[in-house]
């Protein structure tokens, strides 16, 4: 019963064939293109790697949490509100009211993965497209935060976490850098350049790997992981490709739902927590539109909006294109608003590039 | 397709049935779905409800999957009775369900449809990962002996025909040890060819010794494959015949109500 009908595919072919194709080649595309018109411009130097690698770590993280979640059929258009909003309670708890920083960062994790399991069993118990809910929870949250922050400091910026944070055991954990071992002694080989005045002369500009890009690593990896390898990933396949024929099988799709929405709000955490440290401040503003690059991200890695289909390494490699491409343009110097006309047409580009992918690997019509 | 079964089954009595329902009555507020229905299954059978649309058969194959409680009635299994809370219960108890248009996701692939909820792992505690060679090695051995030759296992469920996906929902049921198999329309969406293809499966399922229960209005591939009949009408029970005691025309008539289709057939030539 073999169809005699289908071609058969190349072993390379098959191996090219994969929901990630896209963004593999929308990450060389990229590169090929800064390596040539900005080479010299420190782009790809370690401090300039740093950089962009910095701001495509920031969005791999809450790209791995939209990433799962939207393979598992829902949007978290909340995400941005959570990350002003969970900066928001650190600096008011470690600052305002003088409490440790361990104390504010648990406090926000616990908030902010409560709030994301609300918006799941709202989602669940209503029936309602989660686009509706979490976008009511974009508003509800930002303007919670913007009120806390006034009512207590009278300010939409606190500072100062910086001096809180100093001998916390928990803030190194977001704010620290790791190998600075390795990037003192690259910069006595004279791999990495020095500060020759001021107060850190003769240390390294590139002092080590800040804990945000670990973190990007750890969740991409551990994201990648239970989805492709571990039944829990199964059951995310499945609760977003078809949720009743996956009920029918016995798949908690609620449960699998809920939590991820869990996992989205936690990811926003983390970055809100690494950004408060790295800035020392925490604003009400902070986190605006990054529920839409996060979604960017996850679409140009290669997921299916409606659900059911995804990679998390496409969605890491998505946030790549994302930081190069953003970084790059202030390195050429082009005018700064063509950034997003940029990332507009990639974005379309990538979708129609991966709607065909899709096609040959899953059959649809 | 296998030939007609021309020597008779032995005709079932008593009580080494797989699952009996007696006067199962269903009523959704002031709708009444089901207003008695009697169906016994036996072990390696197949058994025909039919029935046109609105007779209650979706109804019924919910309340014998768990998925709805009866209003009245008793369901027996092996002479006991038993209620099913959910469809988990019910499938516990060893009863499958394959659904029309739900059987399988199309994104995912074979091995993945074929285990879901019940994946093979290894390893420890939070370290515990999806056996994929093993999970692998099953699906491809059983599709072998269900007929379909996969290309691989990691192909997508949307690469296959109708026929094979109901077939590879088939063979996962009968893999997790099914003792009943209900199959919901399997037919009614599929080309000539498709369409033999479950028909044979539903053939190779029954003499592994499954009581299989195929739903469906068509009654040539009610003929083909029948043991016993039982036609459904206005949520009640006409009757169950066993094969070779009825003949297609009858059956027809029987799901209709007679009169109304006898004068259509009239005027379309006696094609229906």
């Amino acid at each position: 019963m073999a169809d005699e009908r289908l071609k058969e595919m190349s072993t390379f072919r098959r191996a090219m064939i994969r929901p990630e194709l896209g963004a593999i080649c929308g990450t060389i595309l990229v590169f090929v293109f800064f390596l040539l018109v900005a080479a010299d411009t420190g782009m790809f130097s370690p401090e300039g790697a740093m950089n962009w690698g910095v701001v495509s770590a920031q969005f791999a993280i809450i790209a791995v949490g939209a990433c799962l979640l939207m393979i598992a059929g829902e949007f978290d258009l909340s995400v941005g509100s959570m990350i002003g909003f969970a900066g928001i309670v650190i600096a008011i708890v470690s600052v305002q009211w003088g409490y440790p920083v361990w104390s504010g960062i648990s406090l926000a994790f616990a908030i902010a993965v409560a709030l994301g399991a609300l918006n799941g069993w709202l989602v669940i118990k209503t029936g309602l497209p989660s686009f509706i809910v979490t976008l009511a929870f974009l508003y509800i949250l930002r303007g919670l935060t913007i009120f806390l922050s006034i009512a207590t400091t009278r300010k939409t910026i606190i500072g100062g976490v910086k001096d809180a944070a100093e001998g916390d055991w928990l803030a190194p954990l977001f704010g620290g850098k790791i190998f600075n071992g390795l990037f003192v002694w690259l910069a006595d080989l004279g791999m990495i350049e020095t500060f020759t005045r001021g107060r850190r002369a003769g240390e390294p500009i590139v002092d080590g790997v800040p804990m945000l890009m670990v973190w990007a690593v750890v969740l991409v990896i551990a994201g990648h992981w239970v989805l492709t390898r571990t039944r829990f990933g199964n059951w995310i396949y499945a609760s977003g490709g078809d949720a009743q024929a996956a009920r029918y099988t016995g798949v908690p799709v609620n449960r699998v739902k809920i939590l991820m929405f869990m996992l989205t709000a936690f990811c926003a955490a983390v970055f809100a927590t690494c950004q408060v440290m790295e800035f020392g401040s925490a604003a009400a503003d902070r986190g605006l539109l990054k529920e839409f690059e996060a979604i960017i991200c996850v679409v140009i890695g290669g997921a299916l909006l409606t659900g059911g289909y995804g990679s998390v390494v496409g969605a890491a490699l998505g946030a790549l294109i994302f930081g190069v491409v953003q970084q790059g343009l202030f390195f050429t110097g082009v005018e700064s608003s063509l950034f997003r006309v940029f990332l507009g047409l990639i974005l379309l580009l990538a979708v129609i590039l991966n709607t065909y992918i899709r096609r040959m690997i899953t059959g649809e019509r | 397709m296998s030939e007609p079964l021309v020597e008779m089954r032995d005709v079932h009595t008593g009580d080494d049935s797989l699952i009996e329902l007696s006067d199962i009555e269903k009523h959704f507020g002031a709708v009444i779905a089901l207003a008695g229905v009697s169906v016994a299954v036996y072990p390696g059978e197949c058994h025909c409800l039919l029935g046109d649309n609105g007779a209650g058969k979706s109804t019924f194959i919910k309340t014998m999957s768990g998925v709805h409680k009866p209003t009245s009635g008793r369901i027996l299994m092996g002479g006991r009775p038993v209620t099913f809370e959910s469809p988990r219960d019910a499938m516990l108890a060893g009863i499958a369900t394959v659904y029309q248009d739900l059987a399988m996701i199309p994104l995912m692939s074979v091995t993945r449809n074929f285990w879901m909820g019940r994946e093979p792992t290894r390893g420890f505690g939070p370290f515990r990962y999806i056996d994929f060679r093993k999970a692998n090695e099953v699906t491809m051995s059983r599709m072998a002996e269900m007929g379909i030759r996969l290309r691989e296992p990691t192909q997508a469920v949307g690469t296959l025909s109708g026929g094979e996906r109901q077939t590879v929902a088939i063979a996962r049921a009968v893999y997790f040890g099914a003792k009943i198999l209900i199959l919901d329309e399997p037919t009614s969406a599929l080309g000539v060819r498709q369409t033999s293809n479950v028909l044979a499966t539903i053939d190779r399922v029954r003499k592994t010794g499954i009581g299989v229960v195929f739903i469906t209005h068509n009654v040539r591939h009610a003929m083909a494959v029948g043991d016993r009949y039982t036609v459904l009408n206005r949520g009640a029970t006409l009757g169950t015949a066993k094969r070779g005691e009825i003949q297609a025309d009858e059956l027809q008539d029987m799901m209709a109500g007679g009169q109304e289709l006898a004068e259509l057939e009239g005027s379309l030539g006696g094609t229906v």
